[in-house]
């Protein structure tokens, strides 16, 4: 688009400049908030008479190490590195990182398989209800998980049929989170399943391949990009999930980043606010980065604009 | 000749070299004329199978190629965790809401109760009530802000020229971490003795002369925790709104803002009139998966109030957390989640005959 012609500095600045730049803080300032909370001390953090906007113990360490030139790690960690330190070393932190990528990629998984099978079948094939299906798969996608959540539990801690409970158990998230994702991953993936031109398909079927050759040897390989980025969103819904987490899993060790540093970081009045902060930050980076790559797809997913 | 099971594995695959071998070794049976009975009885009808299997193979193989049996096989997966994981819990929901099932009950001392758990939150349940206000005014409130900044962002990004990648996937950053944990941060955020916000008051206080404030209790006072965590779900969610907006202007064509600028239409009319309804298509899809995520939230209430102070900024979701899960009343909360029900089918009715519309 570019800048209107003919527009003074002084009228840019005011309405695109300015603007522009609350809307910047006002997004980021809690993430600053968090970093400058996670390097101070817990003595700083209770201090109402300095500045909180400044981690003061953590930059005059760095200023008398520039200044001294020279490096000391010890100092480093005990004036800024301290809760990070604690959050990876004494707190469970680590194992809830390994659930949550267990639990998301297992469930990204299942999700794919059958949302690659399912957009298929509503993006090609012609049988009778294959409308129904899809305005039922549109339903699904838009049922909130806290509509249900209580039948869920109930059925997760005593399985039909089964008689299995699944309750404080990584398999029973592994179980409901396809409830979300499949529907999801059925959406996105009909949409890019039809922008692949039927001909190359139907050329293949003449020259002797069966249906399910075509699909899985033509299909898939063209819709990669759509099956990469809809595995990407899977993944970091399932990571980020937060309510069935927090009412399947009650043993401290099994639980998701999310709902570990909620439940175990606060302790009854007690908060650790370093480690929150730090938990927080380390927990969100991994998600943010893949999202800045994939955001495209995910948008256009979103809104149903069809891509490509 | 030994047994004759390893001989007849017909459930086993490879159906096809099994046969040549059945038939080989059916012909070395044809020779020797001595085996008993039998053994050359058991061998011609394992042929047989044999050659049903490879048939029924072929057949397979055909009907397969049929679209609409390949569709309902291709259907399965997901139709299977849909109807057991969505639509057998939503039944199972509806039918917990009907009795007095408690945690920990077993299902053979649960009694029907009909409608009891909707009409005691109906007529006698003042926080019930409270939630149900809170909810439209949290999804309204929110709403009409998150599209109203949400557009202007989106106007700004789509003037900008330099940087816009950086500046986009920094905008974008609270809707994608996982919302709890930046709620966390907001928690402290709005802390009112040790936080930013009230520190920064207090001094601005002084700095004016007006002398000391002590700062507001942001999430101890009924209105303000309401509206705090009304912030928090703008603040989320704007990315969201601007984003998808910035989608729809991009698919405006440059030339009816031209045409609008040569008919001497000024900025405002051209936002208008070309802008807005340019991107109404995008706005619907937006604002009805907004109003549903808003309505059904759970996890902004949870981290910064729980509710509180004193039940007064419950949510249907968080009221029906605090009922089943804390109180263990799950009949009664499987109650309070349906509640939601209606207004979200509503919605979801509104968007399929939208979408529909568009189609024709």
């Amino acid at each position: 688009m570019g800048t209107p012609v003919g527009e003074g500095l002084a009228k840019r600045l005011l309405v695109f400049h300015l603007p522009l730049f609350f809307f910047i803080v006002f997004t980021l300032f809690p993430f600053y908030w968090m970093f400058v909370t996670s390097i101070k001390s817990t003595h700083e953090t209770y201090n109402r008479n300095v500045n909180p906007y400044i981690p003061v113990a953590c930059t005059t360490a760095i200023a008398e190490q520039v200044k001294g030139f020279q490096f000391s790690g010890s100092a480093l960690m005990e004036n800024c590195f301290y809760h990070w330190r604690y959050l990876l070393r004494d707190t469970l932190f680590v194992q809830w990182l390994k659930n949550t990528l267990f639990i998301a990629i297992v469930s990204t998984i299942v999700s794919l398989f059958a949302g690659i099978t399912a957009a298929y079948a509503l993006a090609r094939l012609k049988f009778r209800g294959v409308d129904t299906f899809g305005v039922l798969i549109f339903i699904t996608y838009l049922v909130p998980p806290t509509l249900l959540f209580i039948p869920l539990s109930d059925l997760i801690g005593d399985m039909p049929l089964l008689h299995w409970s699944l309750l404080n158990n990584p398999w029973g998230l592994i179980v409901a989170y396809p409830t979300f994702l499949v529907p999801f991953c059925t959406w996105l993936l009909t949409g890019y399943f039809r922008t692949i031109p039927k001909e190359l398909e139907e050329a293949a079927m003449i020259d002797g391949a069966t249906r399910i050759q075509a699909m899985v040897r033509i299909v898939l390989p063209l819709a990669l990009p759509g099956v990469v980025s809809a595995g990407i969103f899977a993944f970091t819904l399932s990571a980020n999930e937060f309510l069935y987490a927090l009412i399947f899993i009650s043993d401290a060790a099994n639980k998701t980043v999310p709902v570990g540093i909620v439940s175990e970081l606060i302790k009854g009045d007690v908060f650790y606010w370093g480690e929150l902060m730090a938990g927080a930050l380390l927990g969100s980076i991994p998600v943010a980065v893949i999202y800045s790559f994939f955001v495209e797809h995910y948008v256009a997913g979103i809104t149903g604009a069809v891509k490509g | 000749m030994g047994s004759l099971e390893p001989r007849c594995p017909v459930a086993r695959g490879k159906i096809g070299r099994m046969e040549e071998k059945v038939q080989r070794d059916a012909g070395e049976e044809v020779a020797h004329a001595s085996l008993p009975p039998s053994v050359e009885e058991s061998a011609a009808s394992c042929l047989a199978t044999i050659r049903t299997a490879a048939w029924s193979r072929q057949r397979a193989i055909g009907l397969l190629e049929r679209p609409d049996v390949l569709g309902y096989l291709l259907m399965l997966p997901a139709a299977f965790i849909i109807f057991s994981f969505i639509a057998y819990p939503f039944g199972w929901g509806v039918w917990m809401s009907l009795t007095n099932k408690e945690v920990g009950m077993s299902w053979s001392r649960v009694s029907f109760i009909g409608l009891w758990n909707y009409v005691h939150l109906w007529t006698t349940d003042g926080v019930f009530w409270n939630a149900v206000r809170n909810s439209f005014l949290y999804t309204g409130i929110a709403t009409a802000v998150k599209w109203v900044l949400g557009i202007w962002l989106a106007v700004l990004l789509n003037r900008m020229v330099r940087f816009q990648r950086i500046i986009r996937a920094a905008i974008l950053l609270p809707w994608i971490i996982p919302t709890v944990l930046s709620t966390i941060a907001f928690l402290w955020i709005f802390d009112p003795d040790f936080s930013v916000i009230n520190w920064t008051l207090r001094r601005f206080y002084t700095w004016m002369g007006w002398g000391y404030v002590k700062g507001p209790l942001w999430l101890g006072d009924p209105t303000l925790a309401l509206m705090s965590v009304t912030f928090v779900n703008i603040w989320r969610g704007i990315p969201f709104y601007a984003i998808a907006f910035l989608a729809g202007l991009q698919t405006i064509e440059p030339d009816l803002y031209e045409a609008a600028a040569i008919d001497g239409a000024s900025g405002w009319q051209r936002f208008w009139h070309v802008t807005l309804p340019g991107i109404k298509p995008i706005t619907v899809v937006v604002i009805v998966f907004s109003i549903i995520v808003t309505f059904s939230d759970f996890q902004i209430v949870y981290v910064l109030t729980r509710g509180g102070p004193a039940n007064s900024t419950h949510l249907f979701a968080t009221y029906a957390y605090q009922i089943a899960m804390v109180g263990t009343r799950l009949g009664l909360g499987a109650a309070v989640s349906l509640f939601m029900f209606p207004v979200l089918a509503l919605v979801i009715v509104y968007q399929l005959v939208y979408l529909r519309k568009e189609h024709r």
